[in-house]
């Protein structure tokens, strides 16, 4: 269960867990949360929650409404999220391991269990990227892998580009002719696999010719693939 | 070509990282140009009674009942018919997971998600329920080309919400429609044609709530070259970012073209072949 921490000036004045469909904040008695402090409008905000995901939405306020320091007219709330309004400030915090066992576990939700948005009276977002697919995004993708290995790249030793180096950047670098022979490096969390992808030669690695699985590169190892060696190092 | 010529496929199933159990379950032939993911749902082992039925029942019923009516081969012309099957098959494997659920208390709220590609005549129907997904590499595009039946999915038609905030949902888990769950299920099917060197993914929520659309389409494009070592580094992209659910994955590359042979000549010649 989700749950919003009023406070002000560093003092936690309440906790509110995030129970009903629509709770609305305001100066006015009638909210469901009531500031009573004139910088707040009458009816300022409503935090919308469709079972476990919550939207903010400003209603139009004097003096509006920020997240983490941002104005905002609507917003999907995101753990640790801080809504300010005047001096007030709104925690967002979520549980985000739900009880062992049944993480993410698939369910059917039946038809009229969730409200839709006109049902809950919460403002379509004005974003273009709207009606695009779940995933489909112009934000460049975190590599989660990435954080905890090092960085790499191989130095080509000879042939017409020799010196050059490739920085081993992505999740998978392909390395070869195609059609002739190709293998591909793996950055993975625990380290940088090569394995054979296409073509009847396999790559040699220190001298020795690989079989079909993947193989753990260690630094300074010399790879050859189609003609052409190289050398696999890590970076600082 | 025949279709056991033309296509190859590559498929993998893993339990993933977190879970003893595997509830999804895949079924491919090459021969039926039939390929079937399911992720099943619901408490002990009823999630994989679910989804094991519906595989096992559209598989079994398929062998037989594609060669009976279709002896050299569903043709584009017969695409009506085809769409017709399918969607009797999988309501017929619906009612019995269903009745299933019914009558046996510990499969109570069984069900299963499914996703079904069958390739005919240069084309590809498919028919698919809840949050499984098939998408399609083609050049160096990368598309889905089913639309899940999701809470989050709904979400984003309305538009409550962004592409970018759907990432982070706490709601990814929801479906709006599933296999055995009710009497009666509402089936999307579509038909599309298919190009020599495409590639198809089938695959379940445990391979793309886990990485971006982006990495899938990278991985295909970069080891496009070998269908079994793309299957494998799905599954280990999965679990490498976290693996929180079972992952199956279903590769179908059209090597050729596969049109059914039009006159009785070139059935001979294609039956000699």
């Amino acid at each position: 269960m989700a749950k919003l921490i009023l406070s002000m000036d560093g003092l936690v004045l309440k906790e509110i867990p995030l129970t009903k469909e629509r709770l609305t904040i305001g100066r006015k008695p009638h909210n469901d949360i009531q500031i009573d402090n004139l910088a707040i409008s009458g009816e300022h905000a409503v935090v919308v929650s469709i079972l476990n995901d919550s939207f903010l939405e400003d209603l139009n306020s004097t003096n509006g409404t920020l997240v983490n320091g941002q104005p905002v007219k609507k917003h999907f709330l995101r753990n640790n999220d801080v809504v300010e309004l005047g001096k007030y400030k709104l925690k967002y915090m979520t549980d985000l391991q739900p009880a062992a066992g049944e993480f993410e576990k698939t369910m059917l939700l039946r038809s009229g269990t969730a409200k839709t948005p006109a049902e809950l009276q919460l403002q379509p977002t004005t974003d273009p990227m709207t009606r695009s697919n779940i995933g489909v995004s112009s934000v460049s993708k975190q590599p989660a892998v990435a954080a905890s290995v090092p960085t790499a790249a191989v130095q080509l030793l000879n042939g017409p580009n020799a010196g050059r180096e490739l920085d081993l950047t992505k999740t998978l670098t392909t390395l070869g002719k195609p059609g002739l022979q190709v293998a591909v490096i793996a950055r993975r969390p625990h380290g940088f696999f090569i394995t054979h992808v296409e073509g009847r030669q396999f790559p040699v690695l220190n001298g020795e010719v690989l079989d079909a699985q993947a193989h753990p590169l260690a630094d300074h190892d010399v790879i050859e693939i189609a003609g052409i060696k190289m050398e696999f190092f890590l970076k600082a | 070509m025949k279709l056991s010529d033309a296509l190859e496929f590559a498929v993998r199933t893993d339990p993933g990282r977190i879970r003893s159990h595997n509830e999804d379950a895949v079924f491919s032939d090459a021969k039926l140009g039939l390929a079937i993911l399911a992720d099943g749902m619901g408490g002990y082992n009823a999630g994989e009674v679910a989804s094991g039925m519906a595989t096992t029942l559209l598989a079994t019923n398929f062998s037989r009942l594609l060669p009976a009516v279709f002896p050299y081969g569903a043709r584009a012309s017969d695409g009506a018919l085809v769409e017709q099957h399918i969607v009797s098959e999988i309501s017929a494997a619906n009612s019995a997971i269903y009745h299933a659920a019914q009558r046996q208390p510990q499969y109570a709220g069984m069900g299963t998600t499914l996703v079904l590609a069958c390739f005919y005549d240069n084309r590809l129907c498919i028919a698919h329920v809840g949050d499984s997904r098939l998408y399609r590499l083609r050049g160096g595009e990368f598309e889905q080309l089913t639309r899940d039946h999701s809470l989050l999915q709904e979400q984003l038609d309305g538009g409550m919400i962004t592409a970018e905030e759907a990432r982070f949902s706490q709601n990814k888990n929801l479906v709006t429609r599933a296999l055995g769950v009710e009497e009666g299920v509402e089936i999307e099917i579509r038909d599309h044609e298919v190009s020599p060197g495409d590639l198809f993914l089938l695959c379940s929520d445990g391979l793309n709530d886990m990485v971006e659309d982006d990495e899938l389409a990278l991985t295909l494009q970069a080891l496009s070259g070998n269908l079994s070592l793309a299957a494998d580094q799905l599954i280990e992209l999965a679990n490498d970012h976290g693996g929180r659910d079972n992952v199956s994955v279903i590769l179908v590359r059209a090597k050729a073209d596969y049109a059914v042979p039009r006159g009785w000549w070139q059935r001979m010649l294609a039956g000699l072949k």
